[in-house]
């Protein structure tokens, strides 16, 4: 007999895996591709706005799962973009106070957070049928995914775009996060295409071979340790 | 009494392969090539050199990443069609990673990502064109004013290394702006054609290449012999050349005669810029243009109205490979909406009916 512990554990390992890698919201589900194209000119750019995603879709599956049990079907779409609203427009306002350069640069998408279907995908498919405890972890670790591969392609980006990598994170995470500005390529003139949009879909269709090929790798692999084995 | 070709059926059979075709149509851009090279010196053929191996060997290394094999994929001469194509639209004196980029941009991004040759939805040449010439502005737009290798002052072969490997600097009293370059300069300063024009248009010396321009661009009657030729060969059709051509001197003359200090006529528009390069060669090309006839005259006229556009009203003085690859673009839909009638059915895809009243007619072979 298993532990209940362990197996709750087991649960949230793999609602983990789904959400960072076996059902990423783009790289699986190819949702919410608008802010990803239009904010990844920079990985500083892509982590602001993975982290402000991530607070909302965490919060807004605490809500909805709590709330599931009155939201009659029939209205529940509007209910649901009403919540999520009501957090982008909280986060909207904190990061406006107190990362007002980091809120320049995000701009218009900060509110469209409200817009972004993974947020309203997840919603409707997990935290509206799940108990308060698993949609918060299913909606973190769909953020955190969201936030890696954001963060993942803003750098593909970056680093032949401008030359450097994490470029103004102080204005993100403080003073205190200076180290992490790097110049990687000195006296750079920029590969102007990439930070372009362009330069988006293009890095973005190759991180999407890149991970068909290490899936298709895996699975040869482990059906080859398994023919062993048989 | 014996013959190979069948008398009888609607089967066609052209000689040759994609071979063939490649092979004539490098064979035709042979002549321009090489005064290309003899106007702009040993930059110029540092720059084709690099430009083709590269394309190569980005093929080579595709090829390989998709398991396929590797001679007879290469020996189709394709990946060397795209990287002569890409060089001759590259300014002649550009360094040298400007031509391993594009190469790679073409082979790899613009075909073969795509599935391989007959795959790709875009010209890649042009498509690199236009990746290079958005990314690195300055370099894809320093023109030179001809240099002739082995005249007074041009560079020599070690000086030609230097040039094309970026250890010298170009010097500013060999560059020269187009003359389309020279044109919307002029309209930013409120100067008209009749200001701008004289000194650095002269129509002699533009049909025949003296000018600052890119490699292939220049000698536009020799790309015009070579894409003659190929029109006689049946290697490309007439359609596209003669309706981007005409809409493009159409549409010209219209505006000249409506304003002749604004709209330059239909003389330049036909010989600067890559016009006679694109409309007999890059245009053209079988994988990315329509394949009904009335499909190319539309994809030739939709090239022409573009590059008048854009080159007339748009922020770039040169738009023939934007205008392509837009029209790259619209070549499926344009298949997809004129599909030719099928044989025995209406338009709408229904069987013929016999005419029920019609007497049949007497059947009367003549057959030799």
């Amino acid at each position: 007999m298993t532990h209940p512990a362990k197996l709750i554990l087991d649960d949230y390992r793999r609602l983990f895996r789904d959400g960072i890698w076996d059902n990423n919201v783009v790289m699986a589900q190819m949702l919410a591709l608008c802010p990803l194209l239009a904010v990844t000119g920079t990985a500083t750019n892509g982590l602001g706005m993975g982290l402000a995603t991530t607070f909302v879709m965490v919060a807004a599956a605490l809500l909805i799962s709590m709330l599931r049990g009155i939201i009659t079907p029939e209205v529940r779409i509007p209910v649901f973009i009403l919540l999520i609203a009501a957090l982008v427009t909280l986060v909207d306002l904190v990061m406006n106070a107190y990362l007002y350069e980091m809120h320049k640069a995000l701009g218009l998408f900060i509110p469209l957070i409200v817009t972004n279907c993974a947020i309203l995908g997840r919603a409707e498919s997990f935290a509206s049928r799940q108990p308060v405890h698993r949609a918060v972890v299913d909606g973190l670790a769909m953020g955190v995914g969201f936030t890696l591969i954001l963060v993942v392609l803003g750098a593909v980006r970056e680093i032949p775009g401008s030359g450097t990598l994490f470029a103004d994170a102080r204005l993100l995470l403080g003073d205190g996060f200076a180290w992490m500005e790097l110049t990687l390529i000195p006296e750079y003139r920029g590969f102007l295409l990439m930070i372009l949009p362009p330069g988006a879909f293009l890095a973005l269709g190759f991180i999407l071979a890149g991970k068909r090929v290490l899936d298709t790798r895996l699975a040869n692999r482990a059906a080859a340790v398994k023919m062993a084995q048989a | 009494m014996t013959t190979t070709t069948p008398v009888s059926g609607p089967h066609t059979h052209a000689p040759g392969g994609v071979t063939t075709q490649m092979g004539w149509v490098i064979l035709a851009l042979l002549p321009a090539t090489a005064f290309g090279v003899y106007l702009f010196g040993w930059p110029a053929l540092n720059l084709l050199l690099i430009t083709v191996l590269a394309a190569i060997a980005f093929e080579v290394i595709s090829l390989r990443i998709a398991k396929r094999p590797v001679t007879p994929f290469l020996m189709d001469g394709s990946a060397l069609l795209t990287g002569l194509l890409l060089a001759l639209t590259l300014p002649p004196w550009a360094p040298w990673w400007i031509a391993v980029l594009g190469a790679g941009f073409a082979i790899v991004v613009g075909k073969h990502v795509f599935g391989g040759l007959g795959q790709n939805l875009f010209n890649p040449a042009m498509l690199a064109r236009v990746a290079l010439l958005v990314s690195f502005p300055l370099e894809m737009t320093t023109w030179v004013t001809p240099q002739p290798m082995f005249a007074e002052g041009s560079p020599g072969f070690i000086e030609g290394l230097a040039i094309t490997f970026g250890l010298a600097a170009i010097p500013d009293a060999m560059t020269g702006a187009t003359v389309l370059g020279e044109t919307q300069t002029g309209f930013s300063r409120d100067l008209g054609l009749s200001e701008t024009l004289p000194g650095v248009y002269d129509p002699m010396q533009q049909a025949l290449g003296f000018i600052p321009a890119s490699m292939g661009e220049g000698s536009a009657l020799l790309l015009l012999a070579g894409g003659l030729v190929l029109m006689a060969r049946r290697i490309i059709s007439w359609e596209i050349p003669v309706a981007m051509l005409g809409t493009l001197a159409g549409l010209a003359t219209i505006f000249m005669l409506i304003d002749p200090e604004r709209f330059a006529g239909p003389g330049l528009h036909l010989i600067s810029g890559g016009a006679m390069l694109a409309a007999f060669f890059i245009a053209t090309d079988p994988v990315t243009s329509p394949s009904t006839m009335r499909g190319r005259l539309i994809f030739g006229a939709g090239c022409g109205l573009l590059i008048y556009v854009i080159r007339t009203w748009g922020g770039y003085p040169e738009g023939i490979a934007f205008a392509i690859i837009l029209m790259n673009g619209l070549a499926p839909l344009i298949d997809h909406y004129l599909r030719p009638r099928t044989y025995g059915r209406t338009r709408g895809g229904k069987p013929l009916e016999p005419k029920a009243s019609a007497p049949a007619a007497p059947v009367t072979e003549k057959r030799p």
